[in-house]
């Protein structure tokens, strides 16, 4: 008996040689079982993500094999650690350089909300320069929690529709950040 | 050679400069004296260059913010004679609205960065000093945040408030 499973169809109509369903819930499917992480470790949440990658561990299960280290080619942006102000301006270019669709996971406390480091110099959550969709609580989280946020994320991913990143809602969702788009 | 002790060095330093240099104190055997902003050079000079003393290694240049004093900013080097290994605390008491001092680039060249940290944090200003910029903070930030009239704390965080605490 094979190992492998295969990814959950989604739900549509089945019939003696054929299988109709809608095309944002294919290409849903393909998106969330094989986004490409990117991944910006500043800190020790970047530690544990090395250990998510590694064997006991695996991410590549989920299908994010590929961990890109140009933001050009990836679709998972994952922020790990305590992002100094001076550090901001990096981080929004990195966002921004990524192709649509893009996502972004605030891995830990202190890219979630600053953490322990409320203090002049530090950024308090990077959702203050990017807009993020999963936030993975802990100081740092352990592996099991990384690969919960990006579970959490494929279920977004999967549930989004195509025209998404079209609509003026979030237009005006990158605007507020200052991200000028030039998709349409 | 004979061993170089505080007391040989608080001599060198009398006779050289007599009232121009006031011993404060030796904490843990640490000598500390103070002296003006017009003198911090040729003392620097001085005990860089002299035979006897050889503080030829500046440790570091900081300062301390003291908001309730009348000369509220101190300027703090710290030299250090490799040979006996031996060290110097030199303080500057200073103040005015843009605390001024000279620069101490024309003696070590490893004082740049030194006193650009101390620029970004407390405001000083060397006067000769090359390139005087902010060197760890943003280039933005308005404020230098180790005085103490500016709050450590970042205005922005949200989930410290008395609210989420029922206070």
């Amino acid at each position: 008996m094979s190992k492998v499973t295969l990814a959950e169809a989604p739900p549509g109509v089945e019939g003696a040689g054929f299988f109709a369903t809608s095309l944002d819930k294919v290409i849903g499917l393909a998106r969330a079982n094989s986004l490409w992480p990117l991944p910006f470790a500043t800190s020790c949440c970047g530690i544990e993500f090395m250990a998510t990658m590694g064997s006991t561990y695996d991410l590549a299960r989920f299908g994010a094999e590929r961990p890109s280290f140009s933001p050009r080619q990836a679709d998972m942006l994952l922020v790990m650690g305590t992002i100094a102000k001076k550090m901001a301006p990096v981080l929004k270019q990195v966002y921004t350089q990524m192709a649509e669709p893009r996502w972004v996971i605030a891995v830990g406390a202190c890219a979630s909300s600053g953490g322990i480091f409320d203090t002049y110099s530090v950024l308090q959550g990077i959702d203050e320069i990017i807009p993020v969709d999963v936030y993975v609580p802990g100081c740092p989280p352990r592996p099991e929690a990384i690969l919960d946020g990006v579970l959490k994320l494929q279920e977004i991913v999967k549930s989004e529709s195509l025209n998404r990143r079209n609509t003026p809602e979030y237009k005006a969702l990158l605007e507020k950040y200052g991200i000028v788009t030039d998709n349409g | 050679m004979d061993k170089l002790d505080n007391q040989i060095v608080i001599n060198r330093l009398q006779e050289q400069f007599a009232e121009q240099v006031r011993v404060v104190a030796d904490p843990h055997g640490l000598l500390t004296v103070a002296t003006e902003a017009t003198t911090i050079l040729d003392l620097l000079a001085f005990v860089k260059e002299d035979e006897q003393l050889r503080f030829n290694y500046l440790t570091d240049i900081t300062a301390v913010h003291y908001p309730n004093d009348e000369r509220d900013f101190c300027v703090v080097y710290h030299v250090h004679n490799l040979l006996h290994n031996v060290r110097l605390r030199i303080k500057v008491f200073i103040n005015g609205p843009v605390p001024t001092i000279p620069s101490a680039t024309t003696l070590w060249n490893g004082a740049n960065w030194m006193e650009r940290e101390t620029y970004d944090f407390f405001g000083i200003v060397f006067e000769g000093h090359p390139d005087l910029r902010r060197i760890l903070n943003m280039d933005e930030l308005e404020v230098f945040p180790m005085r103490k009239e500016y709050p450590l704390e970042d205005p922005n965080r949200v989930d410290k408030k008395d609210f989420y605490f029922g206070r």
